[in-house]
């Protein structure tokens, strides 16, 4: 099962690898990885999607959890957090067929960051449905190059 | 003061005695500022055996061990050490020296990424930045190494740091808002524990080194002795009950009695008590005391439930737990029922001893298990410390050895490090320098750090070495007699060198024994002589340790186990010669 995994963590040198080296270690890959400082600046945010059964999940935390440069571990999977992603495209479309892909763009409510001669550049946020979504739609006017920044999540406010 | 003063000052302040290791370039500084210090240096002939050494000395005390350094190879040597010390959570701050902060990543001379090299075998460890950073650090790295489960600390220190002026003010108290281990277990968990405890017909606990570590051990007795529940040891936890202790069954797992895997096979309430549940002991997981209802207390939440999923977990320092359910017990006036289980147990440990004289009669050449024994009889009463090395010697030192006090049988558990014990008991003779400290050696182990005498001598520590030399690597040799048919690769030696010529070269006492008549005249010699005495014992290659339950098999599948019922026999022998090592079974899991 997909996991969101939102671990706080002292905003201190090594402690990135030491975070991702213990996933690793226990034979767990990770999906995607957005690190960075929080409010606090002490504090930094790592947001990892891994794929685990849900006891094997509950050891990663635990182990995680030990580690001295560990604030918290929250699991973000479930449906009260807001999950995004950054992802930017470059799309290597002729220049007749430009407006098509600004159209779509619209659409996804993505922007255009960059034209040249022989390409645009696309910036789109969302879930990563959405995004997939975008992407297919994108393939067909030669898809050059995609970039994206991984996972990162919140919990949603109280109601 | 400079930082190198404030680093010799933080261990005064942490009230270090000994500090164990190495010098080198880059650790010219903190050697020079421990030339004024009251902390005594015991220089090691090899950065390995330092850690051990430190390592011995934080297992027989309880504080932490502490090991000092240089950069690059000085710092890489010291892994094998760091891992042992993870692995058996045994407490220890080790400093590494590192070239200055200005060529860290140019690949300069003697530079090691050593904190990246330990991240999987820390407990934490930390990379100084600056000097004014360093009180603090070592504060947080003492009260990190010896609070929770306990388990290393690395600090690397570069030189240019060491070379830094600070002020140095030793923080009072540490304050890690990341790290707060729970201490006390959970009341509603303690409850229900001890209902499970108050109703249970054939209780059993199984006690690992979580509860030597945690000094537990009149806890446990507290709580076997009202409930009167059956203990069985895993190989840490040997000392976590008095040998001679009535509710005893003693060693547990691969070479554990058959009585005392049966007892896990049987019981209807198994009470883990700070153990991670080796697969050493549990044999195949899947008949893991199947009938029973578990508990679990451990301090650390992560070993809870990772193996054997557990009916009342509680996490907690096991002490407190253990005193907790006591009281509950008491409040829920529970009354004792294992009679009957008791009864049982005693029948099983009259019908499989570990030992018996009529089956090995026609054994030729000294009998290890007697030499063991032997030892034990004759340390009875006495202040005594025994560490072993690893291998089929060790085992029979679980099997044989009687200990009574805590702390006072020390071995590599769970990383098996060859090369440990020898050096550890070094350090567990300073710590108590009164007590009688034999390390049982094999001659595979002793040569992983035979240069070690020389620091024996030099530190004035007063070490027995039991060798128990078959000139093979008994335990893999016994294997490939198992599992390989005979095929004996890389495990016999051609060319030992003469042990007790060899210690004498070192300024030692030595002796060999080869006659099975002299064994215990020789021990007495031995034990009796001031200083520094290896006893060089000749036994036979072929001499197995049993029971053993075949890797990746079943308790119920050991083999070698005496059976009285059926005449002076060990069970299961023939039958056991052609399975494979490896092999993976019905359920899938790997052999070894």
């Amino acid at each position: 099962m997909r996991h969101v995994m939102s671990v706080l963590v002292q905003n201190k040198p090594g402690v990135l690898s030491r975070v991702t080296g213990l996933v690793s270690r226990r034979g767990f890959n990770i999906d995607s990885l957005s690190v960075a400082p929080t409010e606090d600046p002490t504090k930094s945010r790592i947001t990892a999607v891994v794929e685990a059964e849900d006891v094997a999940y509950e050891q990663i935390t635990k182990q995680l959890n030990k580690l001295v440069c560990v604030h918290k571990i929250t699991d973000l999977t479930e449906d009260e957090a807001i999950e995004r992603e950054l992802v930017l495209f470059r799309v290597a479309v002729e220049p007749e067929r430009r407006s098509e892909v600004i159209e779509i763009a619209n659409v996804f409510r993505a922007k255009i960051v960059d034209v040249g001669h022989k390409s645009l550049t696309i910036e789109a946020t969302g879930t990563q449905s959405k995004l997939a979504g975008l992407e297919e739609l994108l393939k067909p006017y030669n898809l050059a190059e995609i970039t994206r920044t991984g996972v990162t999540a919140i919990t949603r406010s109280a109601k | 003061m400079t930082g190198a003063q404030a680093v010799i000052a933080s261990l005064q302040a942490a009230g270090v005695e000994y500090v164990f290791g190495y010098p080198g370039g880059q650790a010219v500084k903190l050697f020079d500022a421990l030339f004024e210090s009251d902390i005594t240096f015991i220089l090691s002939r090899h950065e390995q055996a330092a850690v051990h050494e430190a390592d011995g000395y934080a297992r027989v005390t309880g504080k932490p061990g502490v090991v000092l350094v240089t950069s690059g190879p000085g710092a890489t040597n010291t892994v094998t050490g760091i891992a042992t010390a993870y692995m058996d959570s045994v407490p220890l701050v080790v400093i590494t020296a590192q070239v200055p902060t200005t060529v860290i990543g140019t690949d300069s001379f003697q530079e090691a990424d050593i904190f990246g090299v330990t991240l999987p075998v820390v407990k934490h460890s930390y990379l100084l930045r600056e000097a004014r950073e360093l009180p603090e650090t070592f504060a947080e790295a003492f009260h990190v190494a010896s609070t929770g489960r306990p388990g290393p600390v690395l600090i690397d220190v570069p030189s240019d740091v060491a070379g830094q002026e600070l002020e140095f003010t030793w923080p009072e108290t540490v304050n890690i808002p990341s790290y707060k281990p729970t201490v006390k277990g959970n009341a509603k968990q303690v409850r229900k524990a001890a209902a499970l405890i108050g109703e249970a017909r054939k209780p059993l606990v199984i006690a690992g080194g979580g509860v030597v570590s945690a000094n537990a051990s009149e806890a446990l007795a507290a709580l076997v002795d009202t409930m009167q529940i059956p203990v069985v040891c895993t190989l840490m936890g040997k000392t976590a009950l008095p040998s001679a202790h009535p509710l005893n069954l003693g060693h547990v797992g691969m070479h554990g009695s058959k009585y005392a895997n049966e007892a896990i096979a049987q019981c209807d309430l198994l009470i883990c008590v700070g153990t991670h549940l080796s697969d050493r002991v549990t044999g195949r997981i899947a008949h893991f005391a199947e009938r029973a209802r578990v508990i679990h207390i451990d301090i650390d939440p992560a070993e809870i439930g990772k193996v054997l999923p557990a009916d009342v977990p509680i996490v907690g320092d096991v002490a407190g737990v253990l005193a907790d359910i006591v009281e509950a017990l008491s409040a829920q006036k529970a009354q004792p029922q294992s009679k009957d289980w008791l009864a049982e147990l005693a029948e099983w440990k009259e019908r499989w001893p570990f030992y018996s004289t009529a089956v090995e009669e026609g054994r030729t050449g000294i009998i290890p298990e007697d030499v063991v024994m032997e030892l034990s009889r004759q340390l009875a009463g006495t202040r005594s410390i025994v560490t072993t090395e690893v291998g089929q010697h060790q085992m029979w030192a679980a099997q044989f050895m009687e200990r009574e006090t805590p702390r006072s049988f020390i071995t590599s558990g769970g990383l098996g490090t060859m090369g440990f014990g020898f050096p550890a008991a070094l350090g567990a003779s300073l710590a108590n320098p009164d007590d009688q400290v034999v390390c049982i050696a094999g001659d595979g182990s002793l040569q992983m750090n035979i240069q070690e005498m020389a620091t024996a001598l030099e530190a004035g520590a007063n070490v027995k070495v039991l060798l128990m030399n078959n000139s093979a690597l008994g335990m893999v040799h016994q294997w490939q007699t198992l599992f390989n048919n005979k095929r004996f690769m890389a495990t016999e030696f051609s060319a030992n060198p003469d042990f007790v010529a060899l210690a004498a070269a070192y300024g030692w006492q030595a002796a060999r024994v080869e006659d099975p008549s002299s064994v215990a005249a020789a021990i007495e010699t031995m034990l009796a002589a001031e200083g520094c005495y290896l006893l060089d014992v000749v036994i036979p290659r072929d001499a197995n340790v049993y029971p053993m339950v075949p890797p990746g098999g079943a308790t119920a599948d050991a083999v070698g186990a005496i059976d009285l019922a059926v005449g002076a026999v060990r069970l299961g022998l023939e039958r056991h010669e052609v399975r494979q090592v490896g092999e993976v079974n019905e359920e899938g899991e790997g052999g070894l």
